[in-house]
């Protein structure tokens, strides 16, 4: 039996579960959650290590044979996207330790964050499309609660709309899963695609898959279903918004790229078509926000929005090198990402606001957090030889190989805006004369802070420098996604 | 003016008893028959809420003094170490084991493993249901 591939999502859940019962002692809940999260990252690692080298894990659990049970299964995808989820934990954790106010601590502060990496490494390896509903379920409850952390007016507000809006995606999403029942019979995932390619997509089904679309977009941050992101991450401390920028919206677009390369892969004319479409509306919008914006956070929350579209141009595009770009793409941009929701709370925790005209002049108090905010920035932008540029590289080349000019265009257009805001907030943030005396910042220690981002800021270096191993690795990665038999096989059998 | 629940408590009394014990058989009955953890806890927390509405709640406090929270940990527990029991033998995790025994009186009884899931199970729903209608009861505004 392959029960490590359950590992990322019991050891979070068993956590959480003990921890409820430990609430009352705060000091033991941070040394247990710091151990148990480094665990995980182990567990994620010798997962992601067992399926490179043997293939795709699956385990049926309770022993209920494959198109009936509920089957989890680890290919390189998702055992990826649990690694970066297990690295985001380990960083986010660190750095709540160092922000968090101590009263919040108590009010389950540590079992939702474990259960929220629970529900997102769920989704991440679950192989049965209902099983992905209900994972997507324990992600947003948990995120309902971290998000209203503090509980302050402007978060109760927001919260309420994110609320709102994701019951409403949930409550669709069931809608297209019982759809896909009553077309398929089935609601495991590989069983699905093989039903779908007998049915023949179109009609009917291609309704479906652009309901799913639709449900994805909203978790995702997709073009025009966006609205909520920037207001609800706009709320919650630092580092609760890095664990939200990082990886919440990222699960909405695995869930895309899953369904779009296993299940819906057989009228690319029509789906990819649209994806692509979306995919440009998206960056293009998602970049215009961020640029009359004059908020750190706020920046940060739109660029995932525009960046998001990166990622699903490259499905749009359904070639090797574009898929393999958007893998890269996605753990370029959940590292770099968090990382930068992390300096907005470091520069907030000194200067005590997240405002860029209140801010200025932090490069002489704090060098080091400028140059390391500095790497992360302009990596976010695509520039050499940080991780952001070979990703958007590979995006961009596979692009014009397609002769998809226009896509190309506003990727490129969108990349310049995306250094343009950056450099906004590096120059109103640490450039000009310091406002901030000696005596305001003096009790404040930067290492602490920076300890928990360093990780992150090595990780988007190296996987710039190292472009070339990780690269086909992200390759590897995009041929077993665009061979769906592969997956196929391991689940259902030869 | 004092008003009189004579009426009121007396039913609670006898309705309680009888939906308590309907519950504990739906616990039972459940993984076979319809029933279960889930239903049965609702039904518990359908009757603990009547207790509740009917006398007060600092009153029945007094009588239920557990700490709801703790035990919606310890049902979450029970549930995943069911689970987890199954990885011992090297089988899938929620593996359930079942037997037949002969029990004295009783006849023919079945021991599953599904059992102590529900029981998890039964405590988490009872526990979430009265925890959040307890909590919103007590709102002072």
């Amino acid at each position: 039996m392959n029960n490590i591939v359950l590992l990322p999502v019991l050891i979070p859940f068993i956590a959480g579960t003990l921890l409820i019962l430990f609430r009352n002692y705060p000091k033991a809940q941070r040394v247990a959650s710091a151990v148990v999260v480094l665990i995980l990252l182990i567990s994620a690692v010798h997962l992601l290590y067992t399926v490179y080298q043997g293939g795709i894990l699956t385990i049926e659990l309770g022993n209920w044979s494959a198109p009936f049970g509920i089957v989890l299964v680890a290919d390189l995808f998702s055992t990826l996207m649990v690694l970066l989820t297990a690295i985001v934990g380990v960083t986010c954790l660190f750095f709540a330790f160092q922000t968090l106010a101590k009263e919040r601590e108590k009010f389950f502060f540590y079992p939702f964050y474990f259960f929220l990496l629970t529900g997102v490494n769920g989704s991440f390896l679950t192989g049965d499309l209902f099983n992905l509903f209900v994972f997507f379920e324990v992600m947003l409850i948990s995120s309902f609660i971290l998000i209203v952390f503090g509980g302050s007016k402007y978060q109760l507000r927001e919260s309420y709309k994110y609320v709102v809006i994701n019951i409403f995606a949930s409550g669709l999403f069931l809608i297209a899963i019982a759809y896909i029942y009553s077309l398929t019979g089935t609601l495991n995932m590989a069983h699905i695609a093989v039903q779908i390619a007998e049915l023949e997509q179109q009609g009917v089904v291609n309704v479906a898959a652009i309901l799913l679309l639709i449900v994805f977009s909203i978790k995702g941050g997709l073009f025009p279903l966006y609205f909520w992101l920037p207001n609800s991450y706009f709320g919650p401390p630092a580092a609760i918004a890095a664990l939200f920028g990082g990886l919440l919206t990222k699960v909405g677009i695995y869930a895309i790229i899953r369904s779009f390369t296993l299940i819906f892969v057989h009228d690319i004319s029509f789906t990819h078509n649209i994806i692509l479409m979306v995919a440009g509306l998206t960056m293009f919008f998602g970049v215009l926000g961020a640029v009359a914006q004059f908020d750190f956070k706020r920046i940060l929350s739109f660029h995932i929005i525009s960046q998001v579209g990166y990622m699903v141009m490259g499905l749009g595009l359904f070639t090797p090198l574009a898929l393999a770009g958007a893998i890269y793409y996605i753990a370029h941009h959940i590292v770099v990402k968090a990382a930068l929701f992390l300096f907005a709370g470091a520069t907030q925790k000194i200067t005590g606001t997240t405002d860029l005209k209140k801010m200025s002049g932090l490069l002489k108090t704090h060098p080091a957090l400028a140059w390391l905010f500095f790497i992360a920035a302009v990596s976010l932008a695509g520039i050499p030889p940080l991780s952001g540029f070979f990703s958007k590289f590979a995006l961009i080349l596979s692009g014009v190989e397609e002769g998809r000019y226009l896509i190309v265009a506003v990727a490129l257009l969108v990349g310049i805006l995306t250094l343009f805001s950056m450099m906004k907030i590096f120059i109103y943030v640490f450039w000009g004369a310091p406002s901030l005396q000696k005596q305001d910042y003096a009790h404040i220690k930067l290492m602490p802070l920076l300890m928990p981002i360093i990780p992150l800021i090595v990780l988007t270096i190296s996987m710039g420098l190292f472009a070339e191993p990780i690269f086909v690795f992200s390759e590897t990665v995009a041929n077993q996604l665009l061979d769906p038999s592969i997956y196929i096989d391991s689940v259902l059998g030869e | 003016m004092k008003t009189n629940f004579l009426m009121f408590h007396t039913i609670t009394r006898i309705v309680s008893f009888i939906v308590l014990s309907f519950s504990i058989y739906l616990f039972f009955a459940g993984h076979n028959a319809p029933g279960g953890g889930f239903i049965g806890g609702l039904m518990m927390a359908g009757a603990l809420i009547l207790l509740y509405v009917s006398f007060d709640i600092d009153k029945i406090k007094k009588v239920i003094p557990f700490d709801y929270t703790t035990i919606i940990g310890w049902g979450l527990l029970i549930a995943i170490l069911t689970g987890l029991n199954s990885l011992l033998f090297g089988d899938a995790f929620l593996t359930q084991y079942f037997e037949y025994y002969q029990v004295p009186i009783m006849g023919e009884v079945e021991l599953t493993t599904a059992l102590p899931f529900d029981l998890g199970i039964y405590m988490v729903v009872v526990a979430v249901a009265l925890l959040t209608i307890l909590s919103i009861a007590e709102d002072v505004s």
